[in-house]
């Protein structure tokens, strides 16, 4: 065994890309802590009294638990001891409920003087090895329905206390583990309608109709290229299709701005003046129209045509995706409808807190409306480093934790926000590759749970700061400021790391 | 299969990695709302005003000037939870009003961001005074003080006009103002705003999240200091135009004044108007100002559209005399009146025959009826219609029938009828002069403002010719139209006007008994010249009129009186215009009973209010 290891380079048996792309992440992640709080003037980027200083700690131990990973603990221990430490960490789960210290409103952190640790964290990790332990086992499939409830029990567990802490963010995290299930043999209609059923949901509350209609049309026109014969001429038209879509809001608005002057600000301003500026159009009826009206007149248009084809040629997927259609219609105006005509105040105003559409302290949408005016003013190029004037001067909440990616996008623009986001894809499809190449179940299925991990962070961080997740405080992986978090994500990726690296001994 | 499946959902992958980058790409490169928010965020812009110019009058008087007051102004976001009875008493409002705005600032917070708004305006220094040793209390509160307009002298609201924050519709028409500043309305404010006004200037700071000041924005190089407006010169003689306010109170008419050797109006009272107490803080009683039945917005000086009565008698013998059908010989018979069909056009009973001279003197209807007749039957003319538009053109060319064209705004320009209009109403066949008879007198289908008679006056004072009668005076900062420095010439030759100032000189100066009819107006040594006027008023007593001018030779001063339901025009309006001129020209009045008796005449009950 140590000769194997002895005679391969530690280039070749560990895969370094990997590393690498977690060192740049975490560099990145502390250059933009250390820049959206300069304005409070540490003294250096190492000063300790300050958040980049303390970051700066937090990512040698980190260094350090990632280097106890990969050379001193036997990997063995990660699929024997997953079981124990799984238990060990709903035990700690639930007793932080009662032990821990309150922080906005939540019970989900112990503390020992100057560290903080949230038990929900690492239960992410464990909770991906004792999948990988149990569904790796000879006998199991996911088709029995026995197996499958087990392994939903798995991820029900830790998923439900979580919630039970009041950290939705947190729990939302393990619908990530539906990939590694999809991967490991579940259908994956199954998943695409829960998922578009959830995403329609939330788009229509947080966003608009409009967007939750686009955003299901581009979904079943992408299905639809993919099923069928010539897949990259379809995928070539419906890809220009969706683009129009997307721009055709943006369009419009500037058509109506040429037909009435001031008709981008008319929500926004003193009614009367609201009204000179309809007085005045040349063609005031063009405002009662809506993008999302004509994209519908458009789309029912194509209808009949559709299902025709879809009749003679016995493609039932063209008829299905049509039905798919009006039945996502049907929830998006659904929802809008039971939302703002059936609930209460008080059950409305729950959902929108749950949501983040409401933030009971500094006003409706505060957050996200400031944070995307942080991104929005970075431009293409950005403003620079340090050079910030929303996030250095705090208008960003939680802006070197939850809400860093605003940093990126204020200071680098389009093109820091490119290379960030573009750096975390790489990871995770470095991460699936990897594990597809593992012939070790156990690895390849916690490699699934790593890559879903970081997926769901990612989409729901940097979607939050955007505008189109709701605010969900979770933070994002290997960039945002905190030990904890720090941590957990360093040994939910060396653990993989190590893993790929045994395998690469043997073979 | 399998191989398949992770293909899928590393296109999954790269599928919603696309959607938020599209998505940033949206809010990055394609939306500048966000980068609009972005600088109002974290810059604060201290707006500077500037002090408005100074207004002064001919001889240097202030007559507007600036004093502070203090506005109260909110940043809601600021605004910690604070004592509500306290900050209602020492700014002395109501509890409910203050929370009412606080509301209603809750309500648009998000429109409103950082922004301050005022709450209040104007409250009175002893009011910021109380404010300012407990402001620490109140976070997010703060004063402003701001200059408002103050005035020495009681020249008159509809002359000077007021100033007031701008509103939505005059926002609309004038972008280059914002939300907050003042603009000048009416009168002078409104004609020389662009002057008075000045530019706002501004000082640029950074703040942070918890809305502190944080430093000024790159050391102040984007400041701006505020540029002060320019003072302004008018015509106006501020003593004479007080004088003229106090003559015409509780009279509803006007009083104008001009220099005839300039058009420069020496002061332009309307009466009622608005007191200039009122106009500094105009928006507080603008409600009583318009449920007013005296309607003292309206500047009847400019706007008002009068028949002139009797002293259009000039102006038809002036037509007549340059037409060649009159001559300063020609005499008419007058008894009681001049008889036409079964009808007759009274007069007032007086010696006859008369000549043109005493004709005026004594203003007979009966002589100027013969005028007037004889101008539209002109043999020179093939019909009524012809004789009657070249009587037009005649008339307009005193200045009459259109807006004269003064730097005064909102002035109107009366109307003389034409004979399309008497076609329309009459028929093309169906009117001869009898028809329009009432013309020869200054009545009928005539309205003239008191700026017009005035200017006739001034007219008639430089033998033919007028300067548009103007309330600007050149100064070193504000040049004024090249118009006003035009003489403009009336269609009748300037020799024919001595023919007609004599009867004016006698109608008051001729002996008593001799019949003249402003006899009261008379001052020693003055040689005023004047026509009285009594106009048919439809609703009521008959309105007063009087013009007249002074000295006889190269006169100074040009005066049009015109008081509604007054009566004779030698009761009010003579001696109103009379007192104006003794006022400028000897500096004091002697004749203090018939001072005593117009001040203190009160005809407002005998106008009727709507």
């Amino acid at each position: 065994m140590d000769k194997t290891f002895k005679g391969r380079s530690l280039s070749q048996s560990f895969d370094w890309k990997l590393v690498i792309m977690y060192l740049l992440l975490v560099f990145i992640g502390w250059m933009n802590i250390y820049a959206s709080i300069h304005s409070s003037d540490p003294s250096s980027i190492l000063d300790w009294n300050f958040r980049c200083g303390k970051q700066f700690v937090w990512i040698l131990t980190a260094f350090g638990l990632a280097s106890l990973i990969l050379f001193v603990l036997p990997s063995r221990l990660w699929e024997t001891g997953s079981i124990i430490m799984y238990m060990g960490v709903l035990v700690l789960l639930v007793a932080v409920i009662f032990l821990g210290t309150e922080t906005k409103g939540s019970h989900s952190w112990f503390e020992f003087g100057p560290v903080k640790f949230q038990p929900a964290e690492v239960s992410k990790i464990t909770t991906s090895l004792v999948l990988a332990f149990i569904m790796s086992r000879s006998n199991y499939k996911i088709s029995n329905i026995k197996d499958f409830l087990i392994t939903l029990a798995i991820i029900g567990l830790p998923f439900l206390v979580i919630l039970a802490e009041s950290e939705t963010g947190s729990a939302l995290v393990y619908v990530g583990f539906v990939f590694m299930l999809y991967r490991e043999g579940l259908s994956g209609w199954f998943i695409v309608l829960i998922g578009m059923t959830i995403l329609l949901f939330i788009l229509t509350l947080t966003t608009s109709t409009y967007t939750a209609v686009a955003v299901l049309l581009s979904a079943i026109l992408l299905f639809n290229a993919a099923n069928a014969r010539r897949s990259m001429h379809w995928l070539l038209i419906f890809i220009g299709i969706i683009l129009g879509v997307a721009l055709f809001p943006w369009l419009w608005n500037s058509i109506l701005e040429t037909m009435v002057p001031g008709a981008s600000v008319i929500k926004d301003v003193d009614p009367m003046v609201a009204d000179a500026i309809r007085y005045s159009a040349r063609a005031p009826w063009m405002l009662r129209i809506r993008p999302l009206y004509i994209l519908l007149l458009v789309a029912f248009g194509f209808m009949p045509y559709l299902l025709r084809k879809s009749y003679i040629e016995k493609n039932t997927f063209i008829g299905l995706s049509v039905l798919a259609f009006l039945a996502g219609l049907f929830l998006s105006y659904s929802t809008e409808f039971i939302f703002n005509d059936v609930l209460q105040d008080h059950q409305r105003s729950r959902i929108e807190v749950l949501l983040g559409m409401k933030e009971d302290l500094a006003g409706v949408g505060y957050n996200v409306h400031q944070s995307m005016i942080a991104i929005g003013s970075g431009g293409f190029f950005g403003k620079g480093f340090l050079n910030g004037t929303q996030t250095t001067y705090g208008f960003v909440p939680e802006q070197s934790t939850d809400f860093i990616f605003c940093t990126v996008g204020e200071e680098w623009g389009f093109v820091g926000c490119f290379v960030v986001i573009l750096l975390y894809a790489l990871l995770i499809s470095r991460i699936i590759r990897d594990a597809e190449s593992c012939r070790e179940h156990f690895t390849r299925i916690y490699g699934y749970c790593v890559a879903g991990c970081f997926f769901m962070h990612l989409f729901i961080n940097v979607g939050m700061t955007v505008g189109l997740m709701p605010v969900i405080g979770i933070p994002l992986p290997l960039m945002s400021y905190g030990g904890s978090s720090l941590w957990s994500f360093t040994v939910l990726l060396f653990i993989f790391i190590a893993l790929h690296h045994e395998e690469k001994k043997y073979f | 299969m399998e191989i398949q499946k992770s293909s899928k959902l590393l296109i999954g992958l790269f599928v919603a990695v696309g959607i938020l980058l599209t998505k940033i790409f949206f809010i990055q490169v394609f939306d500048n709302g966000y980068k609009e928010d972005a600088t109002n965020n974290s810059m604060v812009y201290d707006v500077i005003y500037p002090t408005r110019g100074t207004i002064y009058d001919r001889n240097g008087k202030i007559i507007v000037s600036n004093k502070v007051a203090y506005d109260i102004l909110v940043t809601p976001r600021e605004v910690q939870p604070f004592d509500t009875v306290m900050l209602a008493q020492i700014l002395n409002v109501s509890e409910d009003f203050i929370r009412d705005k606080m509301k209603e600032y809750a309500r648009n917070r998000s429109r409103i961001g950082y922004q301050s708004m005022t709450m209040i305006k104007q409250i009175p220094s002893e009011s910021y005074m109380r404010f300012s040793e407990v402001q620490y209390k109140f976070p997010g509160f703060k004063g402003l003080a701001r200059s408002i307009r103050d005035y020495p002298f009681n020249a008159g609201g509809n002359l000077l006009g007021y100033v007031s924050e701008v509103d939505a519709s005059f926002l609309k028409s004038h972008p280059e103002y914002r939300s907050g500043d003042y603009a000048g309305k009416t009168g002078i404010e409104a004609a020389m705003e662009q002057e008075l006004k000045g530019e706002k200037g501004y000082h640029i700071y950074l703040r942070n999240s918890k809305n502190q000041i944080e430093s000024a924005y790159e050391n102040g190089a984007y400041d701006k200091e505020a540029v002060p407006g320019n003072d302004v010169y008018t015509t106006i003689d501020a003593v004479l135009q007080q004088y003229g306010q106090e003559l015409m109170k509780n009279k509803v008419g006007s009083l104008v004044a001009i220099e005839p050797s300039t058009g420069e109006i020496l002061s332009l009272v309307s009466s009622p108007g608005i007191d200039v107490e009122m106009l500094a803080d105009i928006s507080k009683h603008y409600n009583d100002i318009i449920k007013d039945p005296y309607k003292p917005m309206f500047n009847r000086a400019v706007q008002a559209s009068y028949p002139p009565g009797s002293v259009f008698k000039l102006v038809n013998g002036l037509i007549g005399l340059e037409e060649g059908v009159l001559k300063p010989e020609y005499a008419y018979p007058c008894n009681h009146g001049y008889p036409y069909g079964n009808r007759k056009l009274g007069c007032h009973g007086h010696r006859s025959p008369l000549i043109l001279e005493d004709a005026v003197m004594m203003s007979c209807n009966g002589y100027f009826c013969y005028v007037l007749k004889n101008i539209l039957e002109n043999r020179k003319y093939d019909s009524i219609q012809d004789s009657f538009t070249k009587w037009r053109e005649y008339v307009m060319s005193f200045g009459f029938g259109h807006k004269l064209g003064s730097d005064f705004p909102a002035e109107l320009g009366g109307n003389i009828p034409t004979s399309n209009y008497y076609d329309r109403i009459y028929g093309k066949n169906g009117w001869k002069f009898t028809t329009i008879i009432s013309l020869s007198i200054g009545q009928g289908e005539i309205g003239v403002t008191p700026l017009q008679i005035a200017n006739l006056s001034a007219t008639v004072a430089n033998n033919g010719y007028y300067y548009i009668p103007h309330i600007i005076k050149e100064s070193e900062n504000v040049k004024i139209d090249d118009r006003f420095k035009e003489r403009n010439y009336t269609m009748v030759d300037t020799t024919q006007f001595q023919k007609v100032r004599g009867g004016m000189w006698k109608a008051v100066n001729a002996p008593a008994g001799a019949g003249g009819t402003a006899h009261v107006a008379a001052v020693e040594g003055l040689d005023i010249c004047g026509k009285t006027g009594t106009a048919q008023n439809p609703r009521g007593a008959d309105n007063s009129v009087f013009i007249c001018f002074a000295p006889k030779d190269n006169p100074k001063i040009a005066v049009a009186a015109y008081v509604e339901n007054a009566g004779f025009g030698a009761t009010w309006a003579a001696p109103i215009a009379s007192l104006m001129i003794e006022k400028y020209l000897n500096g004091e009045v002697k004749r203090a009973d018939l001072e005593k008796r117009v001040m203190d005449g009160n005809l407002m009950s005998r106008v009727k209010k709507d």
